[in-house]
């Protein structure tokens, strides 16, 4: 089954050519999607429309967007808890990804999974995983049998930098790195690991990137909050991986606007820090960016005119959602479709 | 025909099933090179492969973690953990991740995996690599459980494990790796959620699982020695549990003794009671027995050890006490 490589290499390990100014527009389109739509999911907890609890991205989808955009129809994404954003923006229609907040019937997983586990196989998104660490090791494992199958599909792996301090984060590095699996690792650093600053609590001030080089990968650190740098190291990551030159771990700088979830209005954080951080929004940077770049204040306000139309459109159908049947209840534990565990 | 140890089984099922379908992967600490750590993987490497059959670093929930994302994207991986006792170090991966993964997805994604592992006392370990850990696998929705008795059924049940769309726990009882049996040539494919009776009789029905199952046998020729007829099920399976040919059996003589290695609280012989009871209670002619290992740690020493785990002498002095009350 497992092919010869070499061939492929030559043609996968290119850079990535530059983006032309129509996909920097459609990168913007995406980062305003994932604003909009996040703002709107917060806006239907404080109407009780979602229920359970959420975690937001808002501030952080600069590195959702990047990936995505470096990454391949085929490519598989393994994201946290945190992982409307990583959803989202490998394609995933809106209107089942906020019925399934709201546990709705046209929910992406008729309601059965929530907020926290959204998974969409058809478009990659291989499950959004709520214990911390946990799918690092599994993003491997799909890794292995790209490997083993011959095909030069990657896993991309999300995770915070709490993440960094739990036994999965480096059993999976070690075994990433010793069988050469073509699996990126990418640690949004938002600083806050929960209620903690990040540094008060880990050895090294980089949490993934000092930590590189303890399994012989490259120490990288990117701006977070730069969807072009972003798309840059992601795609480099990518093409090394194709080729067959085995994982990297990337470390993206960045700042989530909100708490940890819902229930945290993020007050430890000083003020300063967070009005800094607002600043460096990657939403209104890349506004500017673009339009030195040629892009028109027309076109801008035009695409967040239509995200915001398909917002309320998405919004409107997930109400009209029906709550999911009982039936789904006991289905699907089995692969046989039921629940069955005698005779 | 040939005589083959249990432990020559395991490499056997694992084999036919590799031969059959290039799909199915191997991978766990030691299975390769050196053949597993109680030789139940001797020539897997040499007939497959540094491809499809890896060693592992000692990392339990990479091991496991690469078996599901391998599952998940359409391989079949075979999973050894070395010690059942080493499952509460990746216990995550199989509980949290594994197990739900399917439900919680609305069956978007399948799991056809196996995790194989030494399971039970008996050699003098002590209580870190001693446990009977059955108990731990069947009280999680999404598991299958699969503790096979003698060399026979680890071929077949391995087969249906491997060929099954779920993720299969198959506990391998390390008691049991040197005890020998005849073996037919050819393909052998068992079926899950299949109970066997291996005796029959008239008086009490002894319902035994894994290394309980020899003494369950012993013990029944014992006691028909002393007037008392037993029926022996080999449970085999916890999940799917084959509750028609036990709750039969068990109508048929009126009596249920579980015997179990398992410590005693939770242990399967508890949820089969209370079927029992549930179903044909007024079929039953006396008290539910169950005969367990006590609610502790597996001891080291020989003299202790032996005097925990359900012994032949227990049964038959258990049973004959009871019937005869």
């Amino acid at each position: 089954m497992a092919k010869d490589k070499k061939d492929k290499k030559k043609e996968s390990a290119v850079s990535a050519p530059a983006l032309t100014l129509e996909q920097k527009l459609d990168l913007y389109r995406v980062q305003v999607e994932l604003r909009q739509f996040e703002k709107r999911a917060y806006d239907l907890f404080l109407e009780n429309f979602v229920k359970g609890t959420s975690h937001l991205s808002i501030g952080q989808e600069a590195i959702a967007a990047g990936f995505a955009a470096a990454m391949r129809p085929d490519d598989w994404t393994f994201a946290t808890y945190r992982g409307h954003a990583h959803t989202l923006a490998r394609g995933v229609p809106m209107t089942p990804v906020l019925a399934e907040l709201m546990g709705r019937e046209n929910g992406l997983m008729a309601g059965k999974g929530g907020s926290m586990h959204l998974t969409s196989v058809e478009h990659g998104v291989m499950g959004s995983y709520a214990i911390i660490g946990a799918h690092l090791p599994i993003a491997c494992g799909a890794a292995w049998s790209a490997q083993y199958r011959g095909t030069d599909q990657v896993a991309v792996c999300f995770f915070g930098d709490g993440s960094t301090n739990i036994g999965a984060f480096h059993e999976a590095l070690n075994f990433a790195a010793v069988w050469k699996l073509p699996v990126i690792f990418v640690c949004e650093n938002n600083l806050w690991m929960e209620y903690t600053r990040t540094t008060e609590v880990t050895a090294v001030e980089n949490p993934a990137a000092d930590r590189a080089s303890a399994y012989g990968l490259e120490s990288i650190i990117v701006d977070g909050n730069d969807a072009d740098a972003v798309y840059e190291v992601a795609s480099a990551a990518i093409s090394r991986a194709r080729a067959g030159d085995g994982p990297s771990m990337i470390e993206a700088k960045t700042y989530r606007h909100f708490g940890h979830s819902r229930a945290d209005p993020g007050k430890y954080r000083p003020d300063d820090e967070v009005a800094e951080w607002l600043k460096k929004d990657p939403i209104p940077r890349y506004h500017q960016r673009l339009l030195k770049e040629g892009a028109t204040e027309q076109q801008l306000t035009a695409i967040e005119a239509s995200v915001a139309a398909a917002v309320d459109r998405a919004t409107e159908e997930a109400k009209a959602g029906k709550a999911p049947s009982p039936e789904l209840l006991m289905k699907d534990v089995w692969a046989d479709g039921g629940s069955q565990w005698r005779n | 025909m040939a005589q083959l140890t249990f432990r020559e089984a395991i490499a056997r099922g694992i084999a036919q099933e590799m031969r059959r379908d290039e799909k199915v992967v191997f991978l766990g600490e030691d299975i390769g090179a050196a053949g597993g750590v109680f030789k139940g993987t001797v020539g897997l490497l040499e007939e497959f492969g540094g491809v499809r059959v890896r060693d592992t670093p000692i990392s339990e929930q990479a091991i496991l973690g690469a078996a599901m994302g391998a599952a998940m994207t359409g391989l079949r991986p075979v999973a050894e953990i070395m010690f059942s006792d080493f499952f509460a170090v990746c216990w995550d991966i199989v509980v949290n991740e594994i197990a739900k993964s399917r439900y919680m997805t609305n069956g978007q994604m399948s799991f056809p995996l196996v995790i194989r592992s030494g399971n039970g006392g008996g050699l003098r370990f002590g209580a870190q690599h001693s446990q009977s850990v059955e108990n731990w696998a069947m009280m999680v929705p999404g598991l299958k459980v699969v503790v096979p008795s003698n060399a026979v059924d680890v071929i077949g049940l391995m087969a249906a494990s491997i060929r099954d769309n779920d993720p299969v726990i198959f506990l391998e009882e390390k008691a049991l790796y040197a005890s020998k049996m005849e073996v037919p040539d050819g393909e052998i494919l068992d079926t899950l959620g299949t109970a066997k009776v291996l005796r029959q009789g008239s008086d009490a029905t002894l319902v035994a699982l894994g290394n309980m199952v020899p003494r369950a046998l012993l013990a029944a020729e014992e006691l028909a020695s002393r007037g008392i007829s037993c029926t022996v099920v080999d449970v085999r399976c916890l999940v799917p549990l084959d509750t028609q040919t036990i709750l039969r059996e068990v109508s048929a003589t009126g009596r249920l003794f579980t015997i179990e290695e398992n410590p005693r609280l939770c242990g399967w012989g508890g949820e089969l009671a209370s079927i029992v009871a549930d179903e044909i209670f007024y079929d039953l002619d006396g008290p539910l027995v169950r005969i367990t290992t006590p609610h502790i740690p597996l001891p080291a020493a020989d003299v202790l050890e032996d005097m925990a785990i359900p012994s032949v002498e227990r049964i038959v002095e258990t049973v004959y006490k009871s019937m005869n009350s």
